[in-house]
């Protein structure tokens, strides 16, 4: 038995040349448009009972118009989505919640418009109010709320009732800390009770973490359907080409001003990061050691040059940074022309997240005296934990634990 | 059709708490709530009984009572109130929860079922205020009354299937809304809603027939000022083209909702 199967399914947005052409269609008038948008073509896949799926995607990619589609806000053009069972999907909290009206009538109303009637929300009510938590202003009026005061309740009613289909936005982050683990161990609840999952995520860990199978979708179509792994490498992949690309358009346009700063005395060309095997990588598993590899031209005669990096973590505060002046390695009389490549080999000893390198060529022992160039975001990569215990934190300081009866 | 009726039955709880909490809203933090809903329209009665019952207080023809025509223009008011709420809010209804209907799944026919059922207890508040000032006035209640009800349902089909029809196109072509309200404007004053209708020239007469809401307010006046039974045979065209436009609006309606979603 399959809870929701995906047929063929494709949307086209059409447009006109006058709108009047598109009413007398509802009218068998048979106008032809003058233009179709596909965003979304040849979908078909099929989720069975308790499988948790995660659809990953870049922006523009079509998971919101598919999600939409799986939900029912948005109509087909081509082929059906059959559901058996409940959809709920916690995308939009706080839909329709009246200002005006206090927690409890909005609990009713955003029921409601969950098709629940007042009789079923009668019995859900307590709940509602016990998990949301927000005390004697569950009876006041909503505007006076905070937002996450607000999101609290938005997410009480919209798990009151144990979907068979559950829809997530993994960026979706509920209030403070306390409430989104609290919300997150519900969404584990259900999905133990036999909900489906459906994740909408970029972000690999959690893919992985909570997902047995991952859609990838492109350009408007599945191009990768199966276990999260191997989708994710897939993605990847493609990001990293995009990526690539990006990074020359960069490195070619004088307007970037922001990543780009120096005499240019000297220059970088390249800043990637490798595996232990040599292989370039985006990421990288907690504790693997790795090897930062920059590779720079020096375009005068340089008495001295020193090359330095900065690992940030993804709010800019620095982690870790050092340079061939610190480590008693810099290069002296270095002549014009001259090519030259840095590499940096360390243990990924940081917590799970994502970080940005910044490099540096100058003189002496900080750039501050001489510049030749500064490179803000030369590289991005993301830590995830594959093989370690869990842990929480930006950095990885493995114990040994004693017990001492 | 029968799936619109079901998806109905499923969210009745929806629909009456909205409307419930439509008027919760509307009035919260004032100080008379609800008393407003019915101030506006007695003031627009009291306006036009003031400056125009002199000029015409003497070509009603029929009533005794020296306020005869306050009396005639509540009836009319009550009438075309219903009728233009029902129209203008149906004619922005779309866009308006444009924002629900992209985000939640839901039977659409249950926004105007809320709007239609949040106009008519409107109405009926005012019916209230128009009894009470009608007793003040020396005009007591009569059986004749009930027709009322028929009445109001033929104002709210009439209304209704208008007002899906053009808040359906509304959606795709957004000059329909800001052309409505000035069309209702001159409606109105093609209505006998402050004039009598025996004093319309009679060239504008058979062109007068042409208003559907022509017969319904004359039926209204029959039923509340005169306090005899309204002509049948007159409203039964506006019956007819009321129950018209209700299937043209619904059948707009359904043709239209996937692309609706689209182009909000």
């Amino acid at each position: 038995m399959t809870l929701l199967t995906v047929d063929n399914l494709g949307k086209a947005y059409r447009t006109y040349s006058s709108e009047w052409k598109r009413i007398a269609n509802w009218f068998f008038a048979g106008a032809k448009p003058n233009h179709e948008h596909w965003v979304l073509r040849h979908i078909s896949f099929a989720i069975r009972p308790g499988e948790a799926i995660g659809i990953v995607g870049q922006n523009g990619a079509g998971k919101s118009t598919l999600l939409k589609m799986i939900t029912g806000t948005l109509q087909p053009t081509e082929g059906a989505v059959h559901v058996n069972g409940r959809i709920a999907a916690i995308l939009e909290l706080g839909m329709g919640f009246n200002p005006e009206l206090t927690g409890r009538q909005n609990v009713y109303h955003a029921a409601g418009l969950m098709g629940f009637n007042n009789h079923e929300i009668d019995g859900a009510i307590k709940d509602i109010e016990a998990f949301a938590e927000i005390g004697e202003y569950f009876d006041e009026s909503v505007r006076t709320y905070s937002s996450g005061m607000q999101m609290r309740v938005a997410f009480a009613v919209a798990t009151a009732f144990r979907p068979d289909i559950l829809i997530v936005d993994e960026a979706l982050s509920v209030g403070d800390s306390y409430f989104q683990h609290k919300s997150f161990a519900r969404i584990k609840e259900f999905q133990r009770q036999g909900t489906t999952l459906i994740i909408v995520s970029h972000d690999r860990g959690s893919i992985q973490a909570l997902c047995d199978r991952a859609i990838l979708l492109e350009g408007g179509t599945v191009i990768k359907d199966g276990a999260p792994e191997e989708v994710m490498d897939y993605y990847n992949a493609l990001i990293a080409d995009k990526e690539n690309a990006s990074v020359e358009v960069v490195s070619l346009d004088d307007g970037s001003k922001q990543t780009r700063s120096g005499s240019r005395k000297a220059t970088i060309e390249s800043v990637s990061l490798y595996d232990r095997a040599g292989a370039a990588v985006e990421y990288v598993g907690v504790g693997d050691e790795v090897t930062l590899c920059i590779k720079g031209e020096v375009h005068h005669d340089l008495p001295e040059l020193v090359v330095g990096y900065v690992i940030k973590d993804r709010l800019g505060q620095s982690i870790f940074g050092t340079n061939t002046h610190y480590l008693d390695c810099k290069s002296t009389s270095v002549a014009a022309g001259k090519k030259f490549t840095y590499k940096f080999t360390f243990p990924a000893n940081l917590g799970i997240g994502s970080y940005s390198v910044a490099v540096a060529l100058h003189a002496s022992e900080t750039h501050i005296v001489e510049n030749f160039e500064w490179l803000d975001l030369a590289l991005v990569f993301n830590v995830v934990n594959v093989a370690q215990d869990t842990f929480v934190g930006l950095s990885w300081m493995p114990p040994k634990v004693e017990i001492e009866a | 059709m029968f799936g619109m009726l079901k998806g109905l039955w499923e969210y009745r709880s929806f629909i009456v708490t909205s409307i419930r909490n439509e008027f919760i809203a509307r009035f919260a933090r004032s100080r008379l709530g609800g008393l407003w809903m019915i101030i506006h329209p007695l003031s627009q009665v009291a306006i036009y009984a003031l400056i125009l019952s002199n000029v015409l207080a003497a070509r009603l023809p029929g009533i005794d009572n020296k306020y005869a025509y306050a009396l005639y223009l509540m009836a009319g008011v009550l009438a075309w109130n219903l009728f233009s709420e029902i129209v203008s809010r149906c004619l922005n209804l779309f866009i308006e929860q444009g924002n629900l209907m992209k985000k939640m799944r839901f039977p659409r026919i249950a926004l105007p079922v809320i709007v239609v059922g949040s106009c008519l207890l409107n109405n009926l508040l005012l019916f209230v205020a128009v009894l009470v000032v009608f007793a003040a006035l020396g005009q007591m209640p009569s059986l004749d009354m009930f027709w009322l009800i028929p009445l109001t349902l033929v104002v709210t089909a009439l209304a209704v299937g208008l007002g899906l029809v053009l808040g359906v196109v509304n959606v795709f072509v957004r000059d329909i809304g800001q052309v409505v309200p000035i069309i209702l404007q001159v409606w109105f004053w093609f209505t006998p809603i402050v004039y009598s209708a025996n004093v319309i020239p009679e060239y504008l007469r058979s062109f007068m027939n042409f208003n559907p809401m022509f017969s319904v307010v004359n039926a209204y006046h029959d039923v509340l000022v005169y306090q005899v039974s309204p002509d049948l045979n007159e409203i039964g065209i506006t019956i007819g083209a009321s129950i018209l436009l209700m299937l043209l609006g619904l059948f707009m309606f359904r043709r239209a909702a996937p692309e609706m979603v689209d182009s909000l």
